[in-house]
């Protein structure tokens, strides 16, 4: 569903992304791992279109999507930060969104509005909400459309244990239907269940993409953790 | 695009500072009508006064505002929207709340205390800049990256095209006082917008005679309609060609 070739990003003389070359399919769960700064928010911002690469195309649906916005419609997307009008309640963003994306004929999701129980909320302003709130809201708001391709910066960080297995939960039922998800944590322990090909990036470069299966059998362990431990202790073994 | 266009303008409606901008304009232009005998010399008052502030205030709510709606901005970026209609949905929102606000403050007491050609060019001219400025403000926010340096940009053209570029006309006239100046004066007055509307606004109140020689190639000039229509076409430009640079640069700007 998405294939990047050569992805290219500078900022000023900082390469944030060189030469990106992935392809994610229908139905798979990919981990976007790396350390600070390796270029993940890059490369998804790029998929959205916010960040504009210097060289290098990547395709939504065989569909090149520089310049275009068409495609945006098949994907749902939580920011690391979200950010929302401050003077705006919980429900006004939620209607403008709705209102701004809605397509007559189209089904919502509203599960996750329910889960969280938002709605006891929806009076409340922005900007008198907590972190873990608003990333309730963006939840939210990725999911309500019911896209093909959900991306998902950093879902659990400021998420209570109650609401992060909620949207764990949500993205299991989600991958069932067969869809992709793109989700960039540091928490591996959260990825665990979830996830089914790991793309590690460092400096800008993909260092490897492979399925989870692959590389628990490669290491021989079976947690996350674990498994990205024994890689990098090969790595530098290696060195 | 309407969509947005209404999100921003409901939002700017709910903002005091627009609330104060019309009752600032409502007062100043109905004190003045009071305390003037001769309603001609209340709309020359009013007209010198919202020639100063309607581009300030405009200049500056419109910067500020955009940079304030990054939040609303970075949340629909991300949404299946063209960029373009994106900004052009804020940019008409805020023009809108703007022209709303002029048209209680000045049209309103204009059509009631002045109802005449001279009242409603006022008031065309006080529109006009304020889109202009709206144009140059969108552009200076979308150009700098930083708060405090968008809004000084925005300042600085308020004050380069108030002050300094008089001075600067003032300074060529007086060093080529030996040459006959009255087209090149034609041609200067082109490069700024307030400039234009006062000298529009000055020929429709029939003073230009006061103003000598110029004065006179003035309403030769402006007065028949190929330089109406000159002038009507420069001011769309002034309103438009920013603006459009701004999207330009807005689609390819990395959020």
């Amino acid at each position: 569903m998405i294939i990047a070739t050569n992805v290219q990003k500078k900022f000023g003389r900082l390469v944030a992304l060189d030469s990106i070359s992935l392809s994610c399919n229908k139905g798979q769960t990919i981990a976007l791992i790396g350390p600070n700064g390796s270029g993940k928010t890059t490369f998804i911002k790029c998929l959205l279109g916010m960040v504009i690469p210097d060289s290098g195309f990547i395709t939504v649906n065989q569909e090149n999507i520089h310049r275009t916005w068409e495609y945006r419609q098949h994907i749902g997307y939580m920011p690391q930060i979200s950010r929302f009008p401050d003077n705006m309640t919980i429900e006004q963003v939620i209607d403008m969104v709705r209102d701004i994306r809605y397509k007559p004929g189209q089904q919502l999701d509203e599960e996750l509005i329910e889960a969280f129980d938002l709605t006891r909320m929806y009076g409340k302003r922005m900007r008198t909400l907590s972190g873990g709130t608003r990333q309730k809201v963006s939840a939210c708001l990725a999911f309500l459309f019911k896209p093909d391709i959900l991306i998902l910066d950093e879902p659990t960080a400021g998420l209570d244990p109650v609401a992060s297995e909620i949207l764990k939960a949500k993205i299991l039922k989600e991958k069932a239907k067969g869809k992709l998800t793109l989700i960039t944590s540091h928490v591996l322990s959260d990825l665990d269940d979830l996830v089914s090909e790991l793309i590690y990036l460092q400096e800008g470069q993909l260092r490897f993409h492979e399925s989870v299966a692959e590389l628990q059998k490669k290491t021989g362990e079976a947690k996350l953790n674990r498994v990205m431990a024994q890689i990098m202790l090969q790595k530098t073994a290696q060195r | 695009m309407k969509k947005i266009i209404k999100y921003s303008l409901l939002d700017i409606l709910r903002n005091r500072v627009i609330l104060a901008y019309t009752a600032l304009l409502a007062v100043v232009s109905i004190s003045l009508f009071m305390m003037e005998d001769n309603p001609a010399k209340a709309v020359m008052s009013l007209m010198n006064i919202s020639l100063l502030i309607v581009p300030l205030v405009s200049s500056i709510f419109c910067t500020i505002y955009l940079y304030n709606s990054a939040e609303f901005i970075e949340l629909l970026v991300a949404q299946p929207i063209r960029r373009s209609r994106l900004l052009w949905g804020v940019y008409l929102g805020m023009i809108t709340a703007l022209l709303i606000a002029l048209i209680m403050g000045i049209g309103l007491p204009l059509l009631i205390l002045q109802p005449t050609v001279s009242g409603l060019s006022l008031f065309l001219t006080s529109a006009a800049l304020t889109i202009v400025f709206s144009s140059l403000a969108t552009l200076s926010a979308v150009l700098t990256r930083d708060k405090a340096k968008g809004i000084g940009v925005s300042l600085l053209l308020w004050f380069y095209f108030t002050f300094i570029y008089d001075g600067i006309v003032l300074l060529v006239l007086f060093q080529m006082a030996d040459y006959p100046l009255e087209t090149t004066m034609i041609g200067m007055s082109m490069l700024n917008p307030i400039d234009l509307g006062r000298i529009g606004m000055l020929l429709q109140l029939d003073i230009s005679a006061m103003m000598g020689l110029t004065g006179a190639l003035f309403q030769d000039f402006f007065g028949n309609g190929f330089g109406a229509i000159l002038v009507i076409l420069v001011m769309i430009g002034w309103m438009t060609i920013p603006v459009l640079f701004a999207i330009r640069r807005f689609k390819n700007k990395d959020l």
